[in-house]
C-alpha cells in the first residue's frame, strides 16, 4: 500500500517522460495521478491504527544491502502520516494551478511527480540510507526546476546556490548517518531499531559529534539562521508551484527529521543540547520576522515568515529537550504543536506562494510598491491573500493558531525564556497587515491597473489549501488525535 | 619445489586475453581494412570467454597458484569481471571511432593485453609477478595514447612513456629493495621476514613500489600524464586508460598494504596520497574547459576515494568490499561519461553542451547520470560505494578521511554542475534545441544510455552486488 502511494508518481513521471503525449493531456495526467495519490492516502488515514510505541503502521521490509544492514524499510506513524497526507494535497493543489501552464508543461509534470515521489519516499522512510537518498533526490529535483522553470536573471545561479548549499547540509547528514551506523551495535541502518536502542546514549563524545553533523544537515535544510541565506534567492527565482513545494513540504524534511532521527536516536546529546536548539529556533523566529518586515518583494518576505515560522518548530523541540523543570504533558504538547506548525506552515505558505505567483504572472514583479488597491480589480485574490495573511500571522480558527498556541504552551511551560518568541507573532502580524494594505487597499494604481482576476484553476488550488488550513483550525481533533500518540512517543524517548 | 600448484586455469581469463590478442593481430593483418569488424568480433569474443571464466570460480574459496605467486579469491574474480567488462564497453563505444581506422586491430591487441595487465596486477601475491604485470599493462598504454596520430596525442604519450618510465624504475628498485631485505619475493615471505628487517629501509621500498602502482593507478604523485592522455587521446583510449588500468592498481596496492607487517605500515602513506588526490583532482578540474581534461582531472580525485579504503585495509571487514564496490561503480560511471564525450568528439568546450537537453534527452540523461554519479548522488551505484568507502574509513579509525572524503565531494560538485548546467540550459535557440544540433556518434551514445541504465540499476541492485564483492577474507 505505502509502495503504491509512493511508486505511482514515479511511475506516472517516467511515462511522462518517456511518451511524447500532448500538453494537455501531460497536464491532466499529472492532476489525475496527483489525485489518485491523494485518494489512497486518505484511505490510509482512514484506516489508520496508532502503531505500537517504537513501531510503525503499514510497514513494509525488503533487504536492499545486507551488507551494511540497510534495508528498503518504510512505515508510517503520527509523526509521518501528516506530513504525507500534506505532501499530497500540495502536490494535487500544484497540479490543479499549473493546469493553464505554458512552459513545457509534459516535462514540468514529470519532473514535479518525480519530486513527489522523493517527498513521500523520504516521509515514510524507516532506514537511514533510504532516507537519504530520497534527501538527496529531493535536491536534484528541485535544481531542476529552479534551474529549468525559474524565472529572472539569477534563476541558473540561484539554483547553483540552492543545490550546493544543500547539498554540502545533506553531506553532514550521510556523515551523521555513517556515525550512528557504526555506533549502533551491531551495525544497522535501521531507523527503528537505531530509535529502540539509541546507540549514541553511550558514545559520550563521539554521540555528540555525531548528533552535531546530523542537527548541521537538518538545519540547512530547514532553514535555521544563520544557515538560511539559500532559501530568499531560492524563493525569489523559483517558479510559484516550486516555490510552493519548496516552503511547503522541503523545508519539512529538516523539521521533520528532528522528531524523527535527531530526538529519539541521541536522547543524552539531546538534552544537553536542548538550550543551543532552543537559542536557535529563538533567534530564527525573531531575526526572519524582522527581516521579512524589511522586505519590499512579497516572495522574498513569505521566505523570511518561513524561516520563522519553522522557528516555532525547531523552538518547540528544543523546548522538549528540557527535561528537568517541566512535565511530560508540556514537553509532549510541544511537540504535538511542533508537528502541527508543519502541516499548518505546508498549507498556508503554498497557498501564500501560488498567490505571489499570480502578481508575477500578471504583472511581472513582486515588488510590493509598484500594486496598490488590488483589491478593486481582482476581488478574489485580494480575499483570498487577505485569508492567507490572516492565517499565516496566527489567526484562530486557522490551523496555524492551533499549531502556534500548542507550541508556546509546550515550550513557556518547560522555559520562560521561550516566551519572547510571542514577539515574532506580532511583527509577523505588522508585516502581513502592511502588505494588505500595500497591496489590497487604498486607489488602483501601478501594475494594479488591468490586474486580470483569479481564474478558476488558481481559485481551486488556493482556495482549497485555505479551507483545509480552516478546517484543521476548527476541527483539530482528528489531527491530534492522530499526532499525539507518537509525540508522546518522542517525548519517552528523550527521556531516557 | 613440490606442490608447485602449477594450474594453468586458474589463469584461463588472461590466457584467453593473450589468444584472443593475438587472433586480433593475425587476424588484422590478413583482412582489407573495410572487414576489420571481423577483428573487433575476435576481440569482443575474447573478452567475453575470459569474463565467463572469471566469474565461474568467482564463489571458489581463495587460493594461490604458483607457487604463492598468484591469487584467485574474490578480489581477483572482481577485478578481471570489472577490467574485461569496461574493455568490452570501450570496444563498443569505439565502434564508429575505431571502424575503418588504418591501425583497427592493433589497437584491439593493445587493449586487449592492457587488459590482461591490469588483472596480473590485480592477482599479484609475489613482487615479481607484480612487475610483470606492471610492464604488461604500461606499454600497451603507451601505444594506446599514441594512436590518435595528433601533436597532443604524441605529446600525451611521451609524458606518460617517460612517467611510466620513471616510475617503473621506481618501482624495480623497491622491489630489488624489498627482495634484499627480506631474501624472497612472495608476499608470505615478506609478510613474515620484512618485520625483522631495517624498518627505514623497509619503508623506503615499500614507498618506491607504492610510487610504481601510483603511476598505473593515476594518482599523486603519478597523475601527471591523466590529463594530457584524456584529453589528447582518442574517445576509447580515453576512457580505457582512465578505467581499467586503475581497477589492477588498486587491487594491487590493497594486497601490497594488506600483506605488510605491524611495523612497516605504509597505510598514513596512502591515506596522504588519498586526500592530496581528491583535493589536487578537484581543485585542478575547476577551470578546465574542455569536457574531456575535466574528466581527466575527476579521474584523479576519484583515485583519491579509491585509495580511503586501501588506507584502511586490513583496519576494518568493510574495506575490502568497498573498494570492490567503489572500483566497479566508478568504471561503470566513468566509461558513461567519457562514451557521452565519444558520442560528441567536436564538441571539445563545456559551452558547446548547451541545448543538449533539448536536442539529444537521452544523451543528456545519460550525462547527468554519470556526472551526478561521480559525485555520489543516489540511486546511481557510486552512492552506495561513496557510503561503504567513508564507513570503511570512520570504521578503520581514520575519521579524518571520511570527512576529507565529504568535503571534496561537495568542492567537486561545482565542476561537475559547471557541465551540466549548459547542457540543461533554458532559452537557448532552436537551432541549438533542434536534434541535428547534436548528432551523437551512435555506438558512443547507445553506450552512454547503456552503462547510465546499468549505474541505476546497480545502485538500486546494490544489496546482490555487495554480496558479490563481501565474502573475501577467511577460507584457504
Amino acid at each position: 500500500m505505502l509502495t503504491v502511494i509512493v511508486v505511482l508518481p514515479l511511475v506516472a513521471a517516467v511515462v511522462l517522460a518517456g511518451v511524447p503525449v500532448p500538453e494537455g493531456v501531460a497536464r491532466w495526467s499529472w492532476l489525475a495521478v496527483t489525485a489518485a495519490d491523494l485518494a489512497l492516502v486518505v484511505g490510509m488515514w482512514v484506516a489508520y491504527d496508532a502503531p505500537a510505541a517504537g513501531a510503525l503502521a503499514y510497514e513494509e521490509k525488503v533487504p536492499w544491502i545486507p551488507g551494511v544492514d540497510s534495508s528498503y524499510h518504510v512505515g508510517v506513524d503520527g509523526l509521518s502520516l501528516p506530513l504525507v497526507a500534506l505532501t499530497s494535497v500540495v502536490f494535487v493543489a500544484c497540479a490543479i494551478y499549473a493546469l493553464h501552464g505554458q512552459d513545457r508543461p509534459r516535462a514540468q509534470a514529470a519532473l514535479f511527480l518525480f519530486l513527489q515521489f522523493t517527498c513521500l519516499g523520504l516521509f515514510v522512510a524507516a532506514d537511514l540510507l533510504v532516507f537519504f537518498v530520497f534527501f538527496d533526490l529531493s535536491i536534484v529535483a528541485m535544481y531542476f526546476v529552479i534551474a529549468g522553470w525559474g524565472h529572472g536573471e539569477t534563476a541558473a545561479r540561484s539554483a547553483l546556490q540552492f543545490f550546493l548549499y544543500t547539498f554540502l547540509g545533506s553531506l553532514a547528514l550521510l556523515l551523521g548517518f555513517i556515525g550512528l551506523y557504526l555506533l549502533a551495535e551491531p551495525h544497522t541502518f535501521d531507523m527503528v531499531v537505531l530509535a529502540n536502542q539509541a546507540p549514541a546514549a553511550t558514545a559520550g563524545v563521539r554521540g555528540g559529534l555525531v548528533l552535531a553533523a546530523v542537527l548541521l544537515g537538518l538545519a540547512v535544510k530547514t532553514p535555521t539562521v544563520p544557515f538560511h541565506t539559500w532559501l530568499p534567492p531560492a524563493h525569489t527565482d523559483a517558479p510559484a508551484v516550486g516555490s510552493a513545494v519548496l516552503a511547503g513540504v522541503l523545508l519539512k524534511m529538516g523539521t521533520y527529521g528532528f522528531v524523527r532521527i535527531a530526538m529519539p536516536m541521541f536522547p543524552s546529546a539531546w538534552r544537553a543540547w536542548a538550550w543551543v536548539v532552543l537559542a536557535v529556533g529563538l533567534i530564527s523566529v525573531l531575526y526572519g520576522a524582522l527581516v521579512a518586515l524589511a522586505q519590499t518583494d512579497i516572495k522574498r518576505m513569505i521566505a523570511y515568515t518561513s524561516v520563522n515560522h519553522m522557528g516555532y518548530v525547531v523552538l518547540a523541540v528544543g523546548a522538549a529537550g528540557l527535561v528537568s523543570g517541566s512535565d511530560d504533558k508540556a514537553r509532549q504538547v510541544a511537540v504535538t504543536g511542533a508537528v502541527t506548525q508543519m502541516v499548518s506552515h505546508g498549507l498556508i505558505t503554498a497557498a501564500l506562494f501560488l498567490l505571489a505567483g499570480v502578481l508575477q504572472d500578471r504583472a511581472g514583479t513582486y515588488q510590493m510598491g509598484s500594486y496598490g488597491g488590488l483589491a478593486g480589480p481582482a476581488p478574489r485574490f485580494a480575499g483570498m491573500f487577505a485569508v492567507g495573511a490572516f492565517a499565516s500571522l496566527g489567526l484562530p480558527a486557522f490551523s496555524g493558531f492551533i499549531a502556534e498556541f500548542q507550541v508556546f504552551t509546550g515550550s513557556i511551560a518547560a522555559t520562560a525564556w521561550a516566551a519572547p518568541a510571542l514577539l515574532g507573532i506580532l511583527v509577523t502580524a505588522a508585516l502581513f497587515l502592511r502588505a494588505i494594505q500595500q497591496l489590497l487597499t487604498g486607489p488602483t494604481r501601478g501594475s494594479s491597473e488591468g490586474f486580470a482576476d483569479l481564474r478558476r484553476t488558481e481559485a481551486t488550488a488556493v482556495g482549497s489549501l485555505l479551507m483545509l488550513s480552516l478546517l484543521v483550525g476548527v476541527v483539530p481533533r482528528p489531527l491530534l488525535a492522530v499526532i499525539e500518540p507518537a509525540a508522546s512517543v518522542v517525548v519517552d524517548a528523550v527521556q531516557r | 619445489m613440490a606442490g608447485m600448484n602449477e594450474d594453468p586455469l586458474a589463469l584461463l581469463p588472461e590466457i584467453f586475453l593473450l589468444v584472443g590478442a593475438l587472433s586480433t593481430l593475425l587476424a588484422g593483418s590478413f583482412l582489407p581494412r573495410r572487414r576489420q569488424w571481423v577483428a573487433r568480433l575476435v576481440a569482443a569474443a575474447a573478452l567475453v570467454a575470459a569474463s565467463v571464466a572469471a566469474a565461474v570460480p568467482l564463489g571458489d574459496a581463495p587460493r594461490t597458484v604458483w607457487d604463492g605467486t598468484f591469487t584467485v579469491d574474490t578480489s581477483t574474480g572482481v577485478a578481471r569481471l570489472v577490467a574485461f567488462l569496461a574493455c568490452l564497453l570501450v570496444i563498443g563505444l569505439g565502434g564508429d571511432e575505431l571502424a575503418g581506422d588504418r591501425r583497427e586491430s592493433e589497437t584491439y591487441t593493445l587493449l586487449l593485453l592492457g587488459t590482461s595487465g591490469a588483472t596480473v596486477l590485480a592477482g599479484a601475491s609475489d613482487l615479481l609477478v607484480l612487475l610483470v604485470g606492471f610492464f604488461l599493462a604500461s606499454i600497451p598504454l603507451y601505444g594506446i595514447v599514441g594512436l590518435a596520430r595528433t601533436p597532443r596525442a604524441a605529446e600525451a604519450a611521451m609524458k606518460t612513456y617517460l612517467l611510466g618510465a620513471l616510475l617503473g624504475i621506481t618501482l624495480m628498485l623497491g622491489v630489488t629493495l624489498l627482495y634484499g631485505l627480506a631474501g624472497e619475493t612472495s608476499y608470505a615471505a615478506l609478510s613474515a621476514r620484512l618485520g625483522d628487517a631495517p624498518v627505514s629501509a623497509s619503508l623506503v621500498g615499500v614507498t618506491a613500489v607504492v610510487g610504481g602502482l601510483m603511476f598505473k593507478a593515476g594518482a599523486v604523485p603519478g597523475h601527471f600524464w591523466v590529463p594530457d592522455a584524456a584529453q589528447g587521446a582518442g574517445g576509447a583510449a580515453a576512457a580505457f586508460l582512465t578505467s581499467v588500468p586503475k581497477v589492477g592498481a588498486l587491487v594491487a596496492l590493497f594486497r601490497l598494504v594488506e600483506m605488510l607487517p605491524a611495523s612497516v605500515d605504509a597505510r598514513p602513506l596512502i591515506g596522504v596520497l588519498a586526500v592530496a588526490s581528491m583535493t589536487l583532482g578537484n581543485l585542478a578540474a575547476f577551470g578546465q574547459d574542455d569536457p574531456r581534461r575535466l574528466l581527466g582531472w575527476s579521474t584523479v580525485s576519484q583515485v583519491g576515494y579509491l585509495l580511503v579504503p586501501v588506507a584502511v585495509a586490513g583496519r576494518t571487514d568493510l574495506a575490502l568490499p568497498a573498494l570492490l564496490l567503489y572500483l566497479a561503480a566508478y568504471a561503470v560511471t566513468n566509461l558513461t561519461a567519457f562514451a557521452v564525450t565519444s558520442s560528441l568528439p567536436a564538441h571539445r568546450d563545456l559551452a558547446s553542451y548547451r541545448g543538449l537537453a533539448g536536442a539529444r534527452p537521452w544523451l543528456a540523461g545519460g550525462l547527468v547520470v554519470a556526472l551526478l554519479g561521480l559525485v555520489g548522488t543516489p540511486p546511481t551505484v557510486v552512492f552506495a560505494g561513496k557510503v561503504t568507502v567513508i564507513a570503511a574509513a570512520w570504521d578503520g579509525g581514520s575519521a579524518w578521511l571520511a570527512v576529507a572524503v565529504v568535503v571534496n565531494t561537495v568542492v567537486s560538485l561545482f565542476y561537475y554542475l559547471r557541465w551540466v548546467a549548459p547542457a540543461f540550459a533554458r532559452g537557448e535557440p532552436v537551432e541549438r534545441t533542434s536534434p541535428v544540433a547534436f548528432v551523437p556518434r551512435p555506438w558512443a551514445g547507445a553506450v552512454a544510455v547503456v552503462t547510465a541504465v546499468a549505474s541505476l540499476l546497480l545502485g538500486l541492485a546494490a544489496g546482490p552486488v555487495w554480496d558479490l564483492v563481501a565474502p573475501v577474507v577467511g577460507g584457504g
